[in-house]
């Protein structure tokens, strides 16, 4: 039990010190974090409300995927594009492993899926009356795709915050594309993995607790903006 | 319509500051400063930065943390340490995906140079594993004449044993002993494997009151936080040789083999040498690390 009052006092610590170096791995766990759910939100909303409404080819199997997707293991997503990234791999010459970049990639691939599978149930338990209203108007699909977005917006806000969730919360592939490097692309996930087996499990409880933290405030800040549901 | 303006006035203000971190973590990845301050130069192309692929001790036990700053000041180069065992640090080198390796498995190291994939190859640093297990000992390790016997007198009694078996180089030492000793543990109930790192290691075997192979280093750091104590020590077949590695250019062509050998070279250097051999003795009242002195070389075959 020491230690749980340890890694609490040590996270207040942490917070009040502004030490550079912690500082530094806060910025660039929401720099990584905040990116790979912009680019989540970007794409898989679009493509949550083309699920939801459009009509073509492979709709099914692409739903289907995109399920999937939500259980997708950081640790192969890891893999996998840590191979792609190798210098002899085929996207080698971007020099693109063991950057924070690559580790925007992984974060974003497991983190889309999530926002295009809750998109895409708000949108279709919409009144599909609404829809209709809309065609009948003669709104083209962007045009229909984005009042529906409007229209299901606190969703699409909660949407948001499950993705940045997953993201931030990932370590595994992080871990491998990033490499965990001091200074370059150590992120809170991978600084606790570290310091676990370090063996300095106050501290790494410390850095938990910091994360916890930081996901509650984005959170908070998420709904603050969302509109509130009718 | 209000809802609208204010969720584009939100995602103006996300893009904002998301820019705004993206200068600034952009900042920190050319050029930026290192923890200890030290400005490492702007990174042009590849040739200024070298991927070190290596065990996970020597960034465990912070050895690095103390050596990597002063490599940086002196030549400008920027080393991405990629810490993940003797195994794959050697299956990363094979592929040219990393520059230089720190390793610590002689037997997998001299096949790796045979078959052409090293070029130079320095003793940097030994230090020794020890068998350690409950102080109560129910194996009687303690009496045990040497590490080989060890393992034996576990085997007899039964007492758990937890492996690593992760190909590290500490595992690769482990299999050997065992091999040694005329003993196929694997499928005995009493022979457990972690499949992780040392430390976390540790922290199994002492939940479990087991025996397992440690390199003294990661003991010290984690002698605090468990109740496992030293039981074999000092056997001529416990000594763990760290040797740097540069990997092959001829076989390569994108391997950074100037900084690769700037930092094989550092390693055995004077300056570094005294880091070594002074490591660790503020805070676990001996050093971690006996520094080669000495650097052999094991010529291109």
């Amino acid at each position: 039990m020491e230690l749980f009052w340890q890694g609490f006092t040590g996270a207040i610590r942490l917070i009040l010190s502004a030490d550079p170096a912690f500082v530094e791995i806060v910025e660039r766990t929401l720099f990584v974090s905040g990116l790979a759910t912009g680019l989540a939100v970007l794409t898989g909303v679009p493509l949550g409300v083309g699920l939801a409404i459009g009509r073509f080819p492979g709709r099914r199997v692409l739903g289907v995927l995109v399920n999937t997707g939500l259980g997708l293991p950081p640790v192969v997503v890891g893999l996998v594009v840590t191979l792609l990234l190798w210098r002899s791999g085929p996207l080698g010459a971007l020099a693109l492993l063991y950057t924070p970049i690559a580790m925007v990639i992984v974060q974003w691939i497991v983190a889309f899926p999530v926002a295009a599978g809750i998109t895409r149930s708000a949108i279709e338990l919409l009144d599909p009356e609404l829809l209709d209203a809309l065609r009948v108007f003669g709104a083209g699909p962007v045009r229909c795709g984005w009042e529906l977005v409007r229209a299901t917006l606190p969703q699409v806000g909660f949407a948001t915050a499950a993705a940045f969730g997953r993201a931030i919360a990932e370590v595994g592939a992080s871990l491998m594309v990033g490499g965990n490097i001091l200074g370059q692309t150590r992120i809170l996930t991978t600084a606790i993995v570290l310091e676990t087996s370090r063996g300095d499990f106050a501290l790494a409880l410390a850095l938990g607790i910091v994360l916890l933290i930081l996901a509650l405030l984005v959170n908070v800040g998420i709904r603050a903006i969302s509109p509130v549901p009718r | 319509m209000r809802v609208s303006v204010t969720f584009g006035t939100v995602v103006v203000i996300l893009l904002v500051l998301l820019t705004a971190c993206a200068g600034r973590a952009a900042s920190s990845l050319h050029g930026g400063m290192t923890p200890t301050g030290v400005p490492q130069g702007t990174v042009e192309g590849q040739s200024r930065t070298i991927i070190l692929a290596t065990t996970t001790s020597v960034q465990d036990s912070g050895l690095l943390d103390a050596l990597l700053p002063r490599f940086q000041e002196e030549t400008g180069y920027v080393v991405k340490v990629i810490a993940v065992g003797t195994g794959q640090a050697l299956e990363l080198g094979r592929r040219g995906e990393a520059d230089v390796l720190l390793v610590h498995a002689p037997e997998a190291e001299e096949q790796f140079m045979a078959e052409g994939y090293g070029q130079l190859r320095f003793l940097v640093a030994t230090n020794d594993f020890v068998i350690v297990g409950p102080a109560d000992d129910p194996a009687h390790v303690r009496e045990a004449s040497s590490a080989v016997d060890a393992l034996r007198r576990i085997a007899a009694t039964g007492a758990t044993w937890v492996s690593r078996d992760d190909r590290s180089g500490t595992d690769l030492l482990e299999k050997r002993l065992w091999q040694e000793a005329g003993i196929d543990p694997r499928d005995q109930s009493w022979y457990i494997t972690s499949g992780q790192g040392m430390g976390m290691t540790l922290v199994l075997a002492d939940q479990k009151r087991a025996y397992t192979l440690s390199d003294r280093a990661t003991f010290l750091a984690f002698r605090s936080s468990i109740s496992l104590v030293i039981l074999t020590a000092g056997d001529p077949a416990l000594i763990n040789p760290y040797h740097v590695i540069t990997v092959n250019p001829t076989r390569f062509a994108r391997v950074n083999a100037r900084g690769a050998e700037a930092f094989a070279r550092f390693l055995v250097s004077q300056v570094a040498q005294q880091v070594i051999a002074s490591f660790g003795v503020d805070r676990y009242g001996e050093s971690l690390f006996r520094p080669a002195l000495v650097p052999t070389v094991t010529p291109q075959p």
